[in-house]
């Protein structure tokens, strides 16, 4: 073996074969680059089609909110992105804008709203907690405007209705605000059928209106004839009925609410159009007391006091609450210049008429009607309702021996005559007896008395002194009178018996001297009986 | 020393098994005498089949770095990174060492693949005669990088798979990580496709 490989002869080298397939010209290695160059221009063409819109929002504060991070969610699906985060012009807003998705492009009109979803404790409620762990987002709430929008001023917290919610939105006036606030529960016998979505003070400054969302299916129950009512808190009442209680649920308890529910004695109606207007009442009686028609208002005088009586009280007819007290005032008659007391009443005259069960209509014309009314004896008359608490309401009814009075109508309201209350018939009257006797003289009386008494005294003792002499100087004389007179009578018993004897005449004419003289001293003794001054100051002129 | 290439004296050899031959006139259109395989002194349209996937690589690098590569879901909320902002993220996390090593197997060296060949291909199609040498190398790193600028694409093919817990995490490969997969094997073929020995072609001829 040689260490060399020798070097071949090349040309002892065998010929390639040629190859008799021949090679396809068209070079399919270019397939590669056009099908990359058609994946690359779909996926160009996808992501410029499927390009959304940009959108710019205000918010408040940039809390929660990441540029490149913070997503736009509707229904917690993605349909954007928050890109940039930056401070207003203004320095008091930031503005975030955001790329939404080819199909949010139509959710841009108008009345769309922007929130930042955080976790939110609030009207009893806990929303967002998931964005305690993923981050906020921003939500979207659909408007169903027509115009579209770019721009939007992002809501500070979430709304809680939103657009997609089926239900009816429905306004309420109310004085005050009370404890109530957003996402307070409003209640449809008892059943939580809605929130409060917001309120506003009026422009007047005069009221609260406020807006709440009742939930399909229930909003169909708000009617015409729907009252609402303020279900916040305990409602403790006391008036004429006594002391009450009354509340909705714990809910409604700690955060306020509202309740609504169509008067049992009320047509309930057609379901009432959006945002209709309602009065929110205080409470569920006074809600339940207002049919919608028209009250009638009257005045009632009363000469006595109106102490607890109260704005609200109850205006009663035989037991039937048909109207309350609307206002109480004091006034002065110039002519008679009388301080009295106006109480505006406010019937409701259909309450009456619900009540009765042949529905007369007395008169057309209502004047008519209370003329005759009050011809018959309708009068007014405040009544105690409670004596424990000294409440008290108006009654009207009918007292046919009430003083005749004819209705003046041209005072507006028309004024129904009162006659005093019951108790304060018989405190007139008791005051009447004492005023009667308060004129009687007791003091000059007894005065009188008095002297009368101290003028008798010495008389009597006189009389006493009369009647002592009588006993020590008359009545023994008169003994020995009668002594000699019997001794006189025993001689004659002895001889002087004879009717004609001198003796006797002379007896005879003794005796009459002693019945006369008898008669003397009975007249004495009567006169003196009489006129026992006679005694000391002698015997009058003119007397016997 | 003379250089010459077997194909200047009119040589071919199977790349079968080694057979050496005379070349016939139509050298692309000849079979091994011995084992039948094709016979062909240069790779076949080597710089059009380059150039064609190096194209394909190129529009296909574009998605692959706007698409993105990982979609990461959990708790905290869902996330997709594309190549760089993962990148960023780790760097701005801290891990910069990772954040480097990323972007050096997903960024620097597909770009610096796809550059190289771009420049080899370039040049051997306008048969350049500079710094042969420096080329030759050129292309045996870029032949011996090859799969290992996959490192991306493994990382996320290997999260997820494992990372799979329903609400809590998941991990999904993205478009882009398809985009960039293409672009890497893209890459590979066009390696594999290139004749080096292109390169030393004009300098034997220059020399007659």
């Amino acid at each position: 073996m040689a260490d060399e490989t020798p070097v071949p002869d090349l040309s002892d080298l065998p010929e390639a074969v040629a190859n008799t397939k021949k090679r396809s010209s068209l070079q399919l290695v270019w397939i590669v680059p056009i099908v990359a160059a058609l994946i690359g221009a779909w996926l160009a063409v996808q992501a410029f089609i499927e390009r959304g819109p940009t959108v710019t929002i205000k918010f408040k504060t940039a809390e929660g909110l990441e540029a490149g991070k913070t997503k736009i969610k509707y229904k917690e699906v993605d349909i954007g992105l928050v890109t940039e985060v930056v401070l207003g012009e203004d320095r008091k807003t930031i503005v975030a804008t955001a790329e939404l998705r080819k199909q949010a492009e139509s959710f841009l009109v108008e009345d769309t709203r922007f929130w930042v979803v955080r976790p939110r404790i609030a009207g009893g409620q806990v929303s967002g907690l998931g964005t305690l762990l993923s981050g906020s987002y921003v939500g979207i709430d659909l408007g169903k405007a027509t115009q579209s929008r770019r721009r939007f001023k992002g809501l500070e917290t979430a709304p809680i209705v939103t657009g997609d919610r089926p239900g009816r939105q429905v306004v309420l006036r109310a004085d005050e605000l009370g404890s109530l606030e957003i996402g307070s529960p409003v209640y449809f016998r008892r059943l939580q059928v809605g929130e409060v979505i917001g309120f506003k003070l009026a422009r007047d400054g005069t009221g609260v209106s406020f807006r709440i969302f009742v939930r399909a299916p229930y909003d169909r129950f708000v009617t015409a004839g729907s009252r609402f009512w303020n279900a916040s808190g305990v409602d403790v009442a006391l008036d004429a009925a006594g002391f009450r209680v009354q509340t909705q649920s714990l809910t409604s308890i700690l955060l306020g609410g509202i309740a609504f529910q169509t008067p049992p004695d009320v047509q309930p109606g057609p379901p009432s159009e959006p945002n209709t207007e309602f009065t929110l009442f205080a409470n569920q009686g006074e809600a339940f007391e207002h049919p919608d028609t028209v009250a009638e208002t009257y005045l009632l005088l009363f000469d006595e006091s109106v102490r607890g009586l109260s704005v609200g009280a109850a205006v009663d007819f035989r037991g039937l609450v048909i109207g309350e007290v609307s206002a109480i005032g004091l006034d002065i008659d110039p002519a008679k210049m009388e301080i009295r007391s106006p109480v505006e009443i406010r019937i409701y005259p259909d309450r009456l008429r619900a009540r009765l069960l042949s529905l007369v209509s007395p008169a057309r014309d209502p004047i008519e009607g209370i003329r005759r009314y009050i011809d018959r004896g309708l009068r007014g008359q405040l009544r105690s309702g409670n004596l424990l608490t000294g409440q008290r309401y108006v009654a009207l009814d009918f007292f046919p021996n009430a003083p005749k009075i004819t209705l003046d109508t041209t005072h507006a309201p028309l004024r129904i005559p009162t006659v005093p209350g019951a108790f304060e018939e018989l405190q007139t009257m008791l005051g009447n007896i004492v005023s009667q006797l308060e004129r009687v003289p007791f003091e000059r009386i007894g005065d009188d008395v008095h002297r009368v008494l101290v003028r008798l005294d010495p008389v009597l003792q006189a009389v006493d002194k009369l009647v002592k002499d009588l006993g020590t100087g008359i009545a023994p004389e008169l003994h020995a009178t009668l002594g000699q007179a019997r001794q006189t009578l025993a001689t004659a018993e002895h001889g002087l018996l004879a009717a004609d004897a001198p003796v006797q005449t002379d007896l005879r004419e003794t005796l009459r001297e002693v019945r006369r003289a008898t008669e003397a001293l009975r007249n004495l003794s009567d006169f003196l009986e009489r006129h026992p001054e006679s005694l000391i100051r002698g015997k009058q002129d003119g007397r016997p | 020393m003379r250089a010459i290439g077997a194909a200047r004296v009119g040589l071919l050899a199977c790349h079968a098994c080694d057979l050496l031959h005379r070349s016939i006139a139509d050298t692309d259109a000849s079979m091994c005498r011995r084992c039948g395989a094709r016979l062909h002194p240069r790779k076949p349209d080597s710089v059009a089949r380059t150039s064609a996937l190096l194209i394909s690589a190129y529009v296909l690098y574009i998605p692959a770095n706007v698409l993105p590569v990982m979609e990461t879901g959990s708790l905290f909320g869902a996330q997709t990174d594309t190549i760089m902002s993962g990148v960023v993220f780790l760097f701005v996390t801290g891990s910069w060492p990772l954040a480097a090593l990323i972007f050096f197997a997903s960024i620097v060296v597909p770009l610096s693949k796809l550059s190289a060949l771009t420049v080899l291909t370039v040049s051997v199609h306008r048969r350049a005669t500079w710094a042969p040498g420096w080329r030759a190398r050129l292309f045996r790193i870029v032949a011996f990088i090859g799969r290992w600028s996959m490192v991306d694409i493994f990382v996320a093919a290997i999260l997820a798979a494992l990372v799979q817990f329903q609400t809590l995490a998941t991990i999904r490969a993205g478009p882009g990580a398809i985009a960039f997969g293409a672009v890497v094997v893209l890459t590979m073929f066009a390696a594999e496709t290139f004749d080096p020995r292109l390169i030393w072609d004009p300098i034997e001829e220059r020399r007659g």
